[in-house]
């Protein structure tokens, strides 16, 4: 039983080590809401790079403890349109440490104005094995039986899906809401299966401090996010479906990275009882205009 | 498939379009946002707040003094700024101008936007 939790905390260190690596780098910035399945309207600013790693860990029911992370390059193309590629792998308990694939997705904000519900289109393309357990959503029938086998028999599947989500989000009275409907279908074969997400958060303090400080109330976030599947084609149904509450948590330091963490509660016999998910973000200040400048021979920009 | 393929494709050039269609902001600010006056300003707190809250966002484009980049990046002391009212400025804050690179701080609490708007007053 010890060897097995020593085990799990030795892969855990692998990905805490990996998170740490990102801290050292130059002094940058991030602004996003503390979210880890639900988006909001917030883009990446054009040129800035983002890498966050989210990671979920959870003990299914008949199968091993797990720890998942996905990490996020996230790069703003333009202001209204971000790109993103995750590399997903995963470490379950008393079985192995797998890489289960790639995710790529755009999202584009096709209204220039801000208005009372802002629409953004979100597309993407997911390669990934079976045994992937980030969990970034919840659709159709997903359920904790789909994470409880071996990671050999889970990666003897290969999912090449598309998914496309219409994400509303408004900003009111320092409050963020927003929704987002999500259609997942597998390229080769299966039905389009359908979830959801809802969340909402708050600073804890509006105004700024007139001195730069780490722990004060408005570089803290709270909110919820619920989210999970609503069926598919075949059965446009809630019935085993999962559906999770999850509190959340966001600190924004002051030289640019971002804490954050969500306990998730299953709602339902299908759902995991319980998720903790933890992200750690940094963000790279107007890389695309450094390397532009870079190219063209001008080194002294020094943005 | 090639259906699919398609869609993705329509998606992507209507939010193209949708980007190249963005004009001057300054034309469109509507009258009760043009007449509303900044509830901080001439406070020193807030100015001091705003210039943390600059650093923290607005610098990495504008330069530590606002003076912009001569090109994309604006500055935030030219003439055009100095005769806009601080309910301009906050709009402008809020709305972003997507089309041309500036992104919707409507993300910020209003309060802060507001710290900004008495920052940048007093770098004019």
């Amino acid at each position: 039983m010890i060897l097995k939790r020593i085990e799990i905390l030795h892969r855990a260190g692998i990905c805490l080590a990996f998170s740490l690596a990102i801290l050292i780098a130059p002094a940058g910035r991030a602004q996003d809401k503390p979210y880890f399945v639900t988006y909001s309207h917030d883009l990446e600013e054009q040129g800035n790079l983002e890498i966050e790693t989210k990671s979920a860990l959870a003990q299914p029911d008949g199968g091993g403890r797990f720890g998942a992370t996905a990490m996020e390059l996230e790069y703003g193309t333009r202001a209204w349109w971000t790109t993103e590629l995750y590399l997903d792998g995963q470490a379950t308990g008393s079985d192995s440490t797998v890489f289960t694939g790639w995710r790529l997705e755009n999202r584009l904000r096709p209204l220039m104005r801000d208005h009372a519900v802002n629409p953004v289109f979100y597309v993407e393309y997911e390669n990934t094995s079976g045994a992937d357990k980030t969990i970034l959503e919840f659709v159709g029938h997903d359920g904790q039986s789909d994470l409880a086998a071996s990671n050999a028999q889970l990666r003897r599947e290969h999912q090449h899906e598309a998914e496309l989500k219409l994400i509303l989000s408004s900003n009111l009275h320092d409050w963020n809401i927003s929704e987002n409907f999500i259609t997942e279908k597998d390229l080769s074969h299966a039905p389009w299966e359908f979830g959801y997400a809802v969340g909402a958060t708050h600073p804890l303090r509006g105004a700024a401090s007139s001195r730069e400080c780490t722990v004060c109330a408005e570089r803290f976030i709270v909110g919820f996010e619920g989210y999970g599947g609503l069926g598919d084609t075949f059965s446009l149904t809630m019935r085993n479906t999962s559906d999770y509450l999850a509190p959340l948590i966001g600190w924004q330091l002051p030289r640019g990275v971002r804490f954050s963490f969500s306990p998730g509660f299953g709602l339902t016999s299908t759902s995991l009882a319980r998720v903790y998910r933890v992200g750690v973000a940094y963000e790279f200040d107007q890389v695309g205009s450094k390397i532009g400048d870079w190219l063209h021979g001008s080194h002294g920009g020094g943005r | 498939m090639r259906k699919q393929i398609a869609i993705l494709f329509v998606m992507l050039s209507l939010a193209a379009a949708a980007g190249a269609l963005s004009s001057s902001r300054w034309k469109q600010i509507p009258a009760k946002d043009h007449a509303r006056a900044n509830p901080l300003a001439g406070d020193s707190e807030a100015t001091a707040a705003g210039a943390v809250v600059y650093r923290e966002h607005c610098q990495q484009c504008h330069k530590a003094n606002g003076q912009g980049d001569g090109h994309k990046r604006p500055s935030l002391s030219s003439q055009r700024i100095r005769g806009v009212s601080d309910g301009d400025i906050e709009w402008f804050l809020r709305q972003g101008d997507l089309g041309h690179g500036m992104p919707s701080w409507s993300s910020l609490p209003q309060a802060q936007r507001w710290q900004l708007v008495a920052f940048l007053r007093s770098i004019q």
